[in-house]
């Protein structure tokens, strides 16, 4: 699969950190490299945490790696980075397989959820301490050391102790610290979870700002969508230990294939129902006691039971019965429009939007496009 | 009246109650839930610690430095200081060195609890005991002796027993496992994440443990040294016991004992043991001091 | 959680595995000697001794008047648990709570008797305490080891209640529960099993220690530790496997509440807060 967009980015970084020094060396010209992940799986007794993880991930890709606390991304990424060994699979970086080597020779950049600043070190030193581990030369590694503070934009922090700095700015210098060994590949294990809201938005601009301006591989873990969606070039959905679906945040957002990552991506409301005809890609499903139109994107067969899958914001709610009638349990204004759930007449719970405030208890028409309603077949129909 | 006792006069520091002047420097009544503790303190540590140094300045015979020069200038009192640190140092260093790379193996493992546990066990023996065990254990016919021979170490039986090195394995045995105890929670305090963020920016185990452990734990070593040095530094019954209390080992604690309770000379005696605090303080402020040089700040992580 | 697997590596954990082996078998051998000495028959320039006899037993329980001694020890240590758990579990929570000042000193009283030898302070109190009547009596033993349990208790109890959130005495404060029931209701079954370790490791540390019980006892008021060191000081006068059974008794009585107390905390948080990653 290629994706376009990975392809101009790679034609315009590496202008920022010039490229050089000795070949072979972690930090050195890898990062052209492709990474590849074939079939990692890592037990615990009996245990599964990942069960089986095929990726490969193109330089100068941010792949997001998202999914439920438990999923597994978390294991993944200490897998890639060496820190708990694998029971079964590869993992490449190129033509060199690196899945048995100690975190310390594989290179890699990582940022740690809890930052994990070595906090009797200046911010200078932390950042300095992968460069000091290769023997980078005093002068050279003084200069990459400001180059990395300027990009991260704590120029004039450098003698702090992390312990004097806010969240923000501690996390902005654990970012440093792992991009100035030049990485081929810079792993980010949920690195926003500890910052307050408005700092989280800020700091999603600017690690997308900061891998595009030194062309890196970024693997990057969370369990936020939203993150997902508006950092990654490429999103990887988790569950269980293996991958459910892998395509940009565009696929998932609009065509998720699994009713899993459908709720995921803000479906919220299920219903289930029966397929009664078939014709042009469009499907009839009678459910919540109403037939109910739909464009086809899954295979699905005629006397199916499938599950349709409908998000708040698409399914409005009038007050004339127009498609599927249902009462209302609750309503709240959030600015704009009015969000609710409704009860179907067969006991299913639905989430809506409505232009008007609603009474409790009130009968209210749904309806929603065709083609904003998900059918997913069901398992064992 | 409401306008009154709203006005500014009324709230002024001179209306203050007492009770209202203490709470503002942090004085309520919990914290006097801290005088029982301090007074019987005062009066069981603070006072005969006092009354002790009084004591010494007011010898039987003689100016009221009397005690002390007599200390210094009679040889075989003096040379228990250097008995007494021959003995604390070495055995107070040998267990940090063995505590250190055995804890950090034991925070790897998921079941510390019950290794913990056995390396403890001879916490509870105490030292007459051990001392007791150790007269069998290393004498001449005992198992210790007996395996060096059986596996041809020694031709013959070592004199391990009535001398130094009885002494010596007494309190690397009831010493280690404190000195353990403490080195272990240290170690175990420093966020794991630290030492996985040094190794994947290339940092190897040697470096991890020089540039990141060993200075995060530099402070607390230096309290582990100084507490189990204090276990080291008085000892006593083993001394007596398992040592040569007359020669090698006439270590202060016996000296001081020896003037105040078999030559009823208690001054003599107040002053040998203010010697004897009077080195340990010595020894634990500079190892205190020296933890200046070190970072001291939480090791946990830098989150908060 | 990094391992090592270099061939380095793994010298270094099998020489660290070698010391700790080595250590353990030779606690276990120590104490081994000891409990088999006590029941054997006679043992001299062997392996194992040829027979074993349980007579030692009776024959030093009479001879020591070991029941007595350990009815005194009982008293003595009771005495001490109760006054120091009262003192150090009120103290410890003044100060982990409040801020006043000469906070630093205070702290400073209740580090010292930790920091100093026990026979520098042991010396001068017991001439204190002979002087003022105290000297050869419970009272006195009881006395003197306050001084090193205390502060013990303090220091142990200070992370325990810093670890529970004000906020919740706040909430039975704003409930209505005076500073007593505060203490009785929430803060006891909150920091019920630091005070129970802390109170068992003084047990232990009062079962054990020698050289104050030593200069305050008398005749009457011997523990079991202060006894044994005489048994051993003087042996030659009784048989060699009679010492042994009051070592055997001595180590039972202590190794008992460390067991117990382990029960209830895990070793490092006597100390600090350990931090564990699963």
């Amino acid at each position: 699969m290629t994706d376009t967009r990975v392809l101009q980015r790679s034609a315009s970084d590496g202008a920022f950190l010039p490229r050089g020094g000795p070949a072979g060396g972690p930090g050195s010209p890898q990062s052209r490299s492709v990474l590849e992940l074939a079939g990692l799986r890592r037990d615990f007794g009996s245990f599964s945490a990942l069960r089986g993880i095929d990726l490969t991930i193109a330089p100068g890709e941010f792949v997001a790696l998202l999914g439920p606390s438990g999923c597994g991304k978390t294991t993944a990424l200490n897998c890639i980075a060496g820190l708990m060994p694998l029971t079964g699979g590869r993992i490449n970086l190129g033509e060199r397989r690196i899945d048995e080597l100690p975190p310390e020779q594989r290179g890699f950049g990582m940022v740690f959820q809890s930052y994990a600043l070595f906090p009797h070190m200046t911010v200078r030193k932390n950042v300095g301490f992968g460069l000091a581990m290769q023997k980078v030369p005093r002068k050279e590694a003084e200069a990459r050391i400001d180059e990395a503070l300027s990009l991260v934009r704590l120029h004039a922090q450098g003698d702090k102790l992390p312990g004097q700095m806010s969240g923000g700015q501690q996390q902005r210098v654990a970012i440093a610290r792992a991009i100035v060994i030049r990485p081929p590949v810079v792993l980010m294990d949920e690195p926003l979870s500890n910052l307050d809201a408005k700092l989280r938005l800020e700091m999603r601009a600017e690690i997308r700002r900061i891998h595009d301006a030194i062309g890196s591989t970024t693997i990057y873990v969370t369990h936020d969508q939203d993150e997902a969606l508006s950092m990654a070039d490429r999103i990887v959905v988790m569950q269980e230990g293996m991958i459910r679906q892998t395509g940009t945040p565009e696929d998932l957002y609009e065509r998720p294939l699994h009713a899993d990552v459908a709720e995921f991506m803000g479906f919220r409301t299920r219903i289930h129902g029966r397929v009664r005809s078939m014709q042009d890609g469009r499907v009839t499903v009678e459910a919540g006691g109403a037939v109910v139109e739909a464009v086809a994107r899954n295979p699905v067969s005629v006397g199916q039971t499938v599950t349709l899958m409908i998000r708040p914001e698409d399914f409005l709610a009038t007050a004339e019965r127009t498609s599927i009638g249902g009462t209302v349990r609750t309503i709240e204004y959030r600015g704009r429009a009015f969000f609710g759930t409704a009860s179907l007449a067969d006991g299913t719970d639905v989430f809506f939007r409505s232009e008007m405030r609603h009474s409790v208890g009130q009968a209210v028409g749904l309806s929603t496009p065709p083609s904003q309603i998900l059918v997913f077949a069901e398992d064992g129909s | 009246m409401s306008a009154t006792a709203a006005s500014p006069q009324a709230v002024t520091p001179a209306r203050m109650s007492l009770r209202q002047r203490l709470a503002a420097r942090g004085i309520d009544s919990i914290t006097l839930l801290v005088l029982p503790a301090l007074l019987a303190l005062v009066g069981l540590f603070v006072y005969p610690f006092i009354y002790g140094l009084i004591v010494s300045f007011a010898p039987k015979v003689g100016p009221f430095y009397e005690n002390y020069h007599k200390f210094f200038s009679d040889p075989f009192l003096r040379s228990t200081i250097w008995h007494t640190l021959a003995l604390a140092f070495p055995t107070t260093l040998l267990s940090i060195l063995l505590a250190l790379p055995i804890a950090f193996r034991v925070r790897l493992m998921r079941r510390q609890r019950t290794l913990t546990t056995i390396l403890l066990l001879p916490m509870t023996l105490g030292t007459v005991l051990v001392a007791q065990g150790l007269l069998t254990y290393l004498g001449p016919h005992g198992w210790f002796n007996r395996v060096l021979m059986l596996l041809h170490i020694s031709g013959r039986p070592l004199e391990l027993t009535n001398n130094y090195w009885g002494v010596f394995a007494s309190l690397v045995l009831t010493g280690f496992p404190f000195t353990f105890l403490l080195t272990l929670s240290y170690v175990s305090g420093i966020d794991p994440a630290l030492e996985e963020a040094a190794a994947t920016l290339g940092g190897g185990a040697w470096n991890r443990f020089m540039r990141i452990f060993l200075p995060l734990l530099a402070p607390g070593l230096a309290v582990t040294f100084c507490l189990s040095f204090v276990q080291s530094f008085s000892v006593f019954p083993s001394a007596v016991l398992l040592g040569a209390p007359a020669g090698s080992t006439h270590v202060i604690a016996i000296a001081a004992y020896q003037a105040a309770f078999e030559q009823y000379n208690y001054s003599l005696g107040s002053a040998i043991a203010m010697i004897m605090g009077g080195v340990q303080l010595v020894i634990v402020i500079a190892v205190l001091a020296s933890r200046q040089l070190f970072y001291r700040g939480p090791v946990g992580g830098t989150k908060g | 959680m990094i391992r090592e697997d270099g061939l380095a590596g793994r010298l270094w954990r099998i020489a660290i595995w070698a010391a700790v082996v080595i250590f353990v078998l030779n606690v276990l051998a120590v104490i081994a000697v000891v409990v088999i000495d006590s029941v054997a028959a006679r043992w001299f320039g062997t392996w194992l001794p040829p027979a074993f006899v349980t007579h030692w037993y009776s024959d030093a329980w009479a001879d020591f008047q070991l029941s007595d001694v350990l009815i005194v020890t009982f008293e003595i240590v009771a005495a001490v648990v109760v006054i120091a758990g009262v003192l150090g579990v009120t103290a410890a929570y003044a100060l982990a709570r409040r801020n006043f000042p000469g906070k630093q000193a205070v702290m400073l009283i209740f580090l010292a008797p930790l920091l100093v030898p026990p026979l520098t302070y042991g010396i001068p109190l017991a001439t204190l305490l002979y002087k003022f009547g105290f000297g050869g009596t419970m009272g006195g033993v009881i006395l003197a080891n306050l001084v090193p349990t205390v502060p013990f208790m303090v220091l142990v109890m200070i992370p325990f209640i810093e670890q529970i959130d004000p906020r919740i005495e706040a909430a039975a404060r704003v409930f209505g529960a005076s500073t007593f029931s505060l203490f009785i209701r929430v803060l006891m079954p909150l920091l019920l099993p630091g005070i129970l370790a802390g109170l068992l490791l003084v047990m232990v540390r009062t079962i054990a220690m020698f050289e104050l019980t030593f200069l305050t006892a008398g005749p009457t008021s011997q523990t079991l530790v202060v006894a044994l060191y005489y048994a051993v000081f003087a042996s030659g006068v009784r048989a060699g496997q009679e010492v042994d059974v009051m070592a055997v008794v001595y180590m039972a009585s202590t190794l008992i509440w460390l067991l117990i107390a382990l029960r209830f905390v895990s070793p490092t948080q006597i100390v600090s807060r350990a931090k564990q990653r699963a």
